[in-house]
């Protein structure tokens, strides 16, 4: 069992890409795109978010990234009213950059760590250093 | 006020949002993402259609309803702002068949706290918080001091008409807005203004609601007679 993940992002495209990328990083992770409108717009659907929170919980918990705006809305919004009492307590909203939170929290995941440890692996990326001296 | 007056309600709601739809737009093309008017509108669209397919409904399952079409149809902010402040009012409304102002006070009220709780917005942020919570506090004053429900509507549509124009000289600090800074100063707030709309469309409702009423009530008493 591990903590799982679900990626929302206004594109559909992103969100993908961003699951496949941190599913490259690491195995047995369950990692959920929840992005786009459900017509294939650009915006986001507590609804799809909700099932997507739903489908990644393995009972450890999960971390959801977003990308901004109604992203964090509609997360907030699928947590508070649309996922079970039961699975509401082990959901977090990750203060992290979408892509390199979403690499960084499912290598973390992958090692079997808590929901905290995740949560706080994927907060780091936000001050990740790219370019030395820069 | 009963399901009817609701459905009533939505329905007025829908049809000002269409007169509505490029003034919105117009107002959000200034600060935010040009869709405002296109996304209410194509949500009270969907409202309309799914509350038209609920036969039998108490006001609380109508307001639910219409917050998790809104939800699923609407892909920006208003989405889960608006959709949340439908699912908390229609919680609010428990079972009851119908609902007097007491009750539309703590819908009002569980209204504004969830908007707040997902959008974590404060008064002066110039967000649809500027025209909830005047009308909110506009309405509690009116029944405080004896009012009836249609004057504590006709107080909560005046204030959040005020609470809308005076979002115009504040600088956003909430949502896209937020990212023009100093440039979001001199317009007027979108989604404030889909809120007042909804508070105007609900005075109407309230009105036509009673003059409803009389009517039946005075061809009951011209034929019981």
């Amino acid at each position: 069992m591990s903590v799982g993940l679900v990626v929302v992002s206004h594109s559909a495209k992103v969100a993908e890409g961003v699951v496949e990328l941190a599913a490259q990083m690491a195995g047995g992770v369950r990692i959920q795109a929840a992005g786009g409108t459900d017509d294939g717009g650009i915006g986001t659907d507590a609804t799809m978010i909700a099932e997507a929170i739903t489908a990644a919980d393995e009972g450890d918990g999960v971390l959801v990234l977003v990308d901004l705006g109604s992203a964090v809305l509609s997360a907030q919004l699928a947590i508070d009213e649309l996922v079970e009492e039961e699975t509401r307590g082990r959901v977090r909203i990750a203060e992290a950059p979408v892509v390199e939170g979403a690499v960084v929290a499912a290598i973390q995941a992958g090692t079997g760590s808590s929901l905290d440890e995740v949560d706080q692996a994927a907060r780091g990326a936000a001050t990740m250093v790219k370019v030395k001296d820069g | 006020m009963d399901a009817a007056c609701v459905r009533s309600w939505l329905g007025v709601v829908a049809t000002r949002l269409e007169a509505e739809r490029d003034f919105l737009t117009q107002l959000d093309a200034a600060i935010g993402d040009a869709d405002h008017g296109i996304n209410m509108h194509r949500g009270f669209t969907a409202v309309m259609a799914r509350v038209g397919d609920i036969e039998e409904a108490t006001p609380g399952q109508l307001l639910k309803a219409a917050g998790r079409t809104f939800v699923s149809t609407v892909g920006g902010a208003a989405g889960p702002l608006y959709g949340t402040a439908f699912l908390q009012a229609g919680e609010a409304l428990g079972d009851a068949a119908s609902f007097g102002p007491r009750l539309l006070l703590d819908a009002l009220r569980a209204s504004l706290e969830g908007v707040q709780r997902i959008g974590a917005a404060s008064p002066g942020d110039k967000t649809m918080v500027d025209a909830l919570s005047p009308a909110l506090g506009a309405f509690e004053l009116e029944l405080r001091m004896g009012g009836s429900l249609e004057t504590a509507t006709s107080g909560a549509r005046e204030a959040a008409a005020e609470g809308m124009r005076a979002t115009i000289p504040l600088q956003a600090r909430k949502g896209r807005a937020s990212y023009l800074g100093p440039r979001s100063v001199g317009h007027q707030d979108p989604g404030a203004t889909s809120t007042a709309l909804m508070f105007a469309a609900l005075e109407q409702a309230v009105l036509a609601d009673r003059s409803h009423r009389f009517a039946a009530g005075a061809r009951r008493r011209g034929s019981g007679a």
